[in-house]
């Protein structure tokens, strides 16, 4: 729904450079995954497509315009932990979506708009399997009703751009899966720009149509943080190269954190 | 149809596996490290009682020795001697004024401390959340409050009197100035250790500065809110009975320090042990309020 353009894009901290000639653009409707070593700045690179931190320098262009540097409901976010808010019961959590949406004095919508809200959030609950989880707090949700829960309340929002900082990565094996097929369903629902950060390259073939490696590719001895990550593979997978062996081999590698054949696995399930 | 696989699958999970029930083998034996050993409901009782009960045997037998020397000693009054002066005190009219004295004494009281601390409870939620969620309020208060956090409340009490009469305003007053800085500052801290993913995920839902104070930080806020008061209602009896004990005409404070003079241990005991069963039912219904108010922060009652 929205495209997203990044150019030149820099991050430092102090003399710290995290993140360095970053250039990438997204078609609206692509499932972009982003992957690489622990640290080299993917998650970094989300938070700015966020809003919640500013690039040191270059451009970002989503949708119409530049970027607005905080959080708007044009971009849809979730994180791995404190995805959704502890004080609220499930169906709760999906009705403060159109609370803050309405954005009155109460903060609180009432009367047919809150009925409506009500059947939208109830049909959320039950699109995303958490009917009978409806009057429960989060704290006593287990984690994959919680990302479930978390994703629901994203979706509700409507962005135009859903962005997911390693979502599934607290999660089992056996609930990963399922939440990947969710998600894939919504994605083809709803058709919205996704930008997935993950350090499971198996899960990053499986959902994404465009895989991004970030890494360094310029090493000072001396001084390590003198130079950041950049792009360093992007991958345009379709049906045929979505399982292809050679190409996940070569992100594997290039990561370095995942054996192939566990990714594979992955990806075939 | 995906869903209601999901769901199914949460629903087995939840209920556990295995239905059969097998009789669990005798505990070994063992002796568990002091910090593992759980204690029962009932020796917990037993033992929570016991220094209540040292206390007491200490002082009846004390008391039973003084008075056994001496019948008029004032000191350790018997218990029969303090639970006379007490009803006295709660049932018979005073000559002079009329009044029940142990009722006008508790209106008096309880009246001060709970408009004192209720201010600093105003001033610490709107105050504190301000300082805690809005940078600019930040920078402009934050310095002032940590200043004012480090003076001395009872240091003030002459400056208030001076400046505010010998009235309640002044009572009040010293009450609330002495424990809102801090209660601010607990709830500022408390603001700006929510989760910076709880407020990037509110923005992305469309909420404004307002609408996240209201629907996200208060009520975040509200449990540490009622811990802070009942922290704070400490302090707040301190510095009532401080402010009584100067300048007053009534107030459990005040008798205290008015019977003093005639070295009166039949009223002042009492008293004390007034004073002290208030503060814990104060403290058992802040406790209560904060299960009503914010069921999601004591989740194991919530089960």
């Amino acid at each position: 729904m929205s495209r997203i353009v990044v150019h030149g894009l820099e991050k430092s901290y102090g003399d710290a450079r995290v993140l360095e000639r970053v250039n990438v653009t997204a078609e609206a409707g692509e499932f972009l995954s982003l992957v690489g070593a622990s640290g080299c700045g993917k998650s970094t690179f989300l938070r700015i497509l966020l809003g919640q931190e500013q690039q040191s320098s270059g451009v970002v262009i989503v949708g119409d315009g530049p970027i607005v540097p905080e959080p708007t409901p044009q971009r849809g976010i979730v994180f791995q932990r404190y995805s959704v808010f502890p004080h609220l019961t499930a169906i709760q959590n999906l009705l403060l979506v159109e609370d803050f949406r309405s954005g009155g004095p109460f903060g609180r919508v009432f009367g047919a708009r809150r009925r409506n809200a009500r059947q939208e959030a109830e049909a959320m609950l039950a699109r995303v399997g958490l009917a009978h989880a409806r009057d429960l707090y989060p704290a006593s949700l287990s984690g994959g009703m919680l990302q479930r829960l978390a994703i629901a309340q994203t979706l509700l929002g409507r962005p135009q751009i859903l962005l997911l900082d390693e979502p599934f990565g607290a999660l089992d094996p056996g609930i990963r899966v399922e939440m990947h097929d969710l998600l894939t369903e919504l994605w083809t629902e709803h058709g919205m720009t996704v930008v997935m950060v993950t350090h499971d390259i198996g899960e990053a073939f499986k959902l994404g149509t465009r895989v991004l490696v970030f890494d360094k590719v310029r090493h000072d001895p001396q001084f390590p943080s003198a130079y950041g990550a950049t792009i360093t593979y992007d991958l345009k997978l379709d049906r045929k190269t979505r399982a292809s062996s050679h190409h996940l081999a070569k992100v594997a590698a290039m990561v370095g954190t995942t054996r192939p054949e566990t990714a594979m696995a992955t990806t075939a399930s | 149809m995906l869903a209601k696989e999901m769901s199914a699958r949460d629903e087995v999970s939840e209920t556990g596996g295995e239905g059969t029930a097998r009789p669990s083998p005798p505990r070994p034996k063992v002796r568990l490290r002091m910090i593992n050993a759980k204690v029962s409901r009932g020796s917990a009782l037993f033992f929570g009682g016991l220094p209540f009960l040292f206390v007491a045997i200490a002082y009846l037998a004390a008391s039973a020795q003084r008075l056994a020397v001496n019948p008029s000693d004032k000191l350790l009054p018997s218990p029969v001697q303090m639970w006379s002066a007490f009803l006295d005190l709660a049932t018979v009219p005073d000559k002079r004024s009329g009044d029940l004295i142990l009722w006008v004494d508790t209106y008096a009281s309880l009246i001060r401390l709970f408009a004192g601390v209720g201010v600093a409870t105003f001033a610490a939620l709107s105050l504190g959340i301000a300082i805690g969620f809005i940078p600019r309020v930040r920078a402009f208060l934050l310095p002032f409050v940590t200043v004012v956090c480090v003076i001395p409340p009872l240091a003030l009490l002459p400056i208030l009197f001076i400046a505010l009469g010998l009235g309640e305003t002044a009572k009040i007053t010293l009450i609330a100035v002495g424990v809102a800085p801090v209660m601010v500052r607990d709830i500022a801290n408390r603001v700006r250790e929510l989760p910076p993913e709880l407020v990037a995920k509110a923005q992305t839902l469309g909420g404004n500065s307002w609408t996240m104070v209201l629907r996200l930080v208060l009520p975040q806020v509200m449990p540490r809110l009622i811990t802070c008061v009942r922290l704070a209602l400490g302090p707040a009896w301190l510095f009532l009975i401080a402010a009584e004990a100067i300048a007053s005409t009534e107030g459990l404070g005040y008798r205290i320090f008015l019977v003093r003079r005639y070295l009166s241990m039949d009223v002042i005991l009492p008293y004390v042990a007034w004073i002290t069963l208030l503060a814990v039912i104060t403290d058992w219904l802040l406790v209560r309020l904060s299960r009503a108010v914010s069921p999601w922060a004591h989740p194991v009652e919530a089960r």
